[in-house]
């Protein structure tokens, strides 16, 4: 700051002179357009990072905090699809009658039925063959890339590849069954079918990009450690048990936050899957996920309170959820 | 401090650039609602053009009736824009309608959907009864009430309606010894649906193996339901469907016929349905003639003439589409103009010639291309006169606003349980718990 030439050098008042001289006039006029580079340079340090990050938040705020908080107001009013713009107050109906919704707790157990039974074998089966890619193979670059093309297909595309796959009556599933003996399946009516079928839609999409997180990570794993447990006399699985698996402790435990969470929105393969209207989540509603029942509320009824207030809820749920997630990962690191 | 300086400057670019690009984005955007960058003020090169929003087939411009119109009118260029599932094109319009904005000059609404309609968004929409040439008298009176409000208002001028017959394999009534003529089939059932049940059990008895009498427990149901006067509504706007005992009696009989065996247990429109007509395992079908086009595309080519139309034990309706004239649309003179021309009866005979679509205005039933109009399934039989038949006994149903929820509760929630072993009763009560959850606002 004391280099700055106005703090400098202050101007002498009441000089003789009458005017500045030409060298005078010329050290002014740099001395300002130092001045004003100096300010700019000021105000660029300042405020640029602000500039640099504010799409994200300015993004943010119009599709993400203003919907958010436009849904919680919604929720607290009866409106319909067909006039948005009319809403009455109700107050907290819309969630004191979620308690007694059937529909809703019914599918919020469909949603953790189904979480379960596919986020468990989907990350089993992920560090399986993570394990297997992690071996030296031929042609490894295009195992890791087919891991991924499920994961980089179109959800509806697949999905109804699927529905026709598990048809009841021409479907290539009880096709197969048939062929061994086993009765057909009803896949889309049965409830525990139709849950796991949705689940291997689940399952077949996500488990490759789980497989290459996990791949990811055990390649970070230092091969030094791999071989001293050799030389202790480790055979392949025992190095997996204690080698690999506590090396990859925060990876799975981010695979786990992650696909919990995406277990909780399931809503493209149960939609897609009752290919008819869809979001019943079939003939007795048995896998209709909350996401799905989400959907039906507000776009097939039209009531946007009762959907808001839903939403709301599973957002609760969420946030509930992401609190067990941080206390278990504070107890694992602090165990370790 | 040079290298910061050069920082600032390369931000400026890429502002610069970034601000260039969403502006080129915005531009995108504002020509996507027109459907195309050379018409973005609707007037290019001395041309109007008038913009149709659709849902799945229609079929106008395939039977050419936008060349012929831009042929008459050559100041008019014609685009549309179709969406293919009404499931999809239903809510998005809803969306533009209440926010009343992204209109297309003219929108398509069906039936199912059109209580709603023009009982909450009338007032964005034009008054066709007022536009020149509309002449009320054209149209089938109940197809032009249903698109009428309280006040007398028209919205939207009828272009067909789905009178519904019996569509039946002649060949495996046949193997089940039952009568193949379309005469003598439509004297088995009529006037009454219990006894279409009661050919079902003749059916059974002596059915080829493997087949069914009908095709699901859902298309039952709706064919009953679309011949009685009042289903879910009363004609003061009342939910009654739970009380109608015309209601019950349907899913009652339709029930019964699912309880023994005489319904295939399917959902319509669904892939494993789809199927089901591929591989001949059903004898029966209620039918519009636009079902005729649903069976000729998931049949196999050796189904072509094995089909015929009889009457149905009551006349009744299902399906039938309307457009609408928004008027926050770009163009509202022309397009109402247009869809006048368009919904004029020689126009409505022309595309029943093409895509099936049975006329709404009767004036059309007496015209050669309804009276010959024969179709590939069906073979060498004149199935015009059976549809107008069909379509004249058709009763003034009282359609309400969530007609479309309530059927599909009593369809996909309801009567199909029963094909999957479910007492009728707790069918009944599953169909009307999630029905009153879904209108429970």
């Amino acid at each position: 700051m004391a280099t700055r030439n106005d703090t400098a050098a202050l101007p002498v008042k009441g000089g003789a002179a009458p005017g500045r001289p030409p060298e005078d006039a010329a050290a002014e006029k740099e001395r300002r357009r130092r001045d004003r580079l100096s300010r700019r340079w000021q105000r660029d340090i300042r405020w640029s990072p602000y500039a640099f990050v504010s799409p994200f938040f300015l993004l943010f705020v119009a599709f993400g905090l203003f919907p958010l908080i436009y849904t919680g107001w919604a929720s607290l009013h009866q409106v319909e699809l067909t006039a948005p713009t009319d809403m009455n107050w109700v107050g907290l109906r819309n969630y004191t009658r979620i308690f007694d919704d059937d529909f809703f707790w019914n599918a919020a157990k469909n949603t953790l039925t189904i979480g379960i039974i596919s986020t468990v074998p989907q990350l089993l089966m992920a560090m399986g063959i993570a394990h297997i890619l992690n071996y030296k193979l031929r042609a490894s670059t295009f195992f890791r890339v087919a891991m991924l093309a499920p994961y980089a297909t179109s959800i509806a595309a697949a999905s109804l590849v699927f529905v026709l796959l598990f048809g009841r009556d021409y479907g290539m599933i009880n096709w197969a069954l048939d062929t061994v003996g086993i009765n057909p399946v009803d896949w889309q009516n049965d409830k525990w079918p139709s849950q796991i079928a949705v689940s291997s839609i689940i399952i077949w999409r996500w488990t490759g990009y789980n497989a290459l997180i996990y791949l990811a990570a055990m390649q970070a794993i230092p091969h030094d450690l791999y071989e001293s447990a050799a030389l202790d006399g480790a055979n392949r699985w025992q190095q997996f048990i204690h080698v690999t698996l506590p090396a990859l402790r925060p990876t799975i435990l981010f695979t786990v936050v992650v696909s919990t969470i995406g277990a909780s929105q399931v809503f493209g393969e149960p939609l897609l899957f009752d290919a008819n209207k869809g979001t019943s989540g079939g003939a007795e509603h048995q896998f209709q996920t909350l996401g799905l029942y989400l959907y039906e509320q507000g776009w097939v009824a039209q009531h946007l309170g009762r959907a808001s207030a839903i939403a709301w809820t599973m957002f609760l749920i969420l946030i509930v959820i992401g609190i067990v997630n941080y206390v278990i990962s504070r107890r694992l690191r602090a165990s370790s | 401090m040079r290298a910061r300086i050069r920082t600032a400057r390369k931000a400026m670019v890429v502002a610069a650039v970034a601000s260039l690009g969403a502006g080129l984005l915005a531009g995108c955007a504002d020509d996507g609602g027109n459907g195309g960058s050379d018409s973005s003020d609707g007037d290019s090169g001395g041309k109007t053009t008038i913009s149709v929003g659709l849902f799945g087939t229609m079929g106008f411009k395939e039977a050419g009736l936008y060349a012929e119109y831009e042929k008459l009118n050559p100041k008019i260029k014609i685009e549309q824009n179709v969406v293919e599932r009404n499931e999809n094109y239903y809510p998005a319009l809803l969306n533009h309608l209440t926010t009343n904005s992204g209109l297309l000059d003219v929108q398509a609404v069906e039936v199912a959907n059109i209580a709603e309609v023009t009982a909450t968004q009338a007032d964005k929409l034009e008054d066709m009864s007022k536009a020149p040439g509309v002449d009320k008298s054209k149209w089938l009176p109940w197809k032009w009430q249903q698109a009428t409000t309280k006040d007398g208002k028209t919205i939207g001028l009828g272009t067909d309606v789905g009178p519904m017959a019996i569509c039946y394999r002649t060949d495996l009534f046949k193997q089940a010894g039952l009568p193949t003529d379309p005469a003598e089939v439509g004297k088995l059932w009529a006037g009454d649906w219990a006894k279409l049940v009661d050919v079902g059990e003749r059916y059974k008895s002596k059915a080829p193996k493997g087949t069914f009498f009908m095709d699901s427990p859902g298309g039952l149901i709706n064919a009953i339901l679309g011949s009685e006067k009042e289903k879910f509504y009363d004609s003061s706007g009342e939910v009654i469907y739970k009380t109608n005992p015309a209601v019950k009696a349907a899913f009652d009989l339709t029930a019964e016929a699912a309880e023994k065996g005489l319904v295939q247990s399917q959902t319509q429109f669904q892939p494993s349905w789809n199927s089901t007509i591929a591989n001949n395992k059903f004898a029966a079908i209620a039918c519009p003639p636009w079902m005729l086009g649903t069976i000729k595309g998931n049949a196999k080519p050796d189904a072509a003439g094995k089909w015929a139309v009889a009457v149905a034990p009551k006349g009744g309706n299902w399906g039938g589409t309307f457009l609408t004239v928004p008027k926050s649309g770009k163009n509202v003179k022309e397009a109402q103009k247009f869809v006048t021309w368009l919904t004029a009866p020689e126009q409505q005979a022309k595309l029943f010639k093409v895509q099936a679509s049975f006329p709404s205005a009767p004036s059309a039933y007496t015209m050669p291309e309804v009276t010959g109009a024969t179709n590939e399934m069906t073979g060498g039989q004149k199935i015009g006169p059976i549809f107008a038949e069909a379509a004249k006994a058709a009763p003034v149903q009282v359609i309400g606003p969530k007609d479309q929820i309530i059927m599909q509760g009593l369809s996909d929630n309801g009567v199909i349980l029963v094909t999957k072993g479910k007492s009728a009763k707790d069918a009944w009560e599953s169909a009307i718990k999630t029905i009153d959850n879904k209108l429970d606002q």
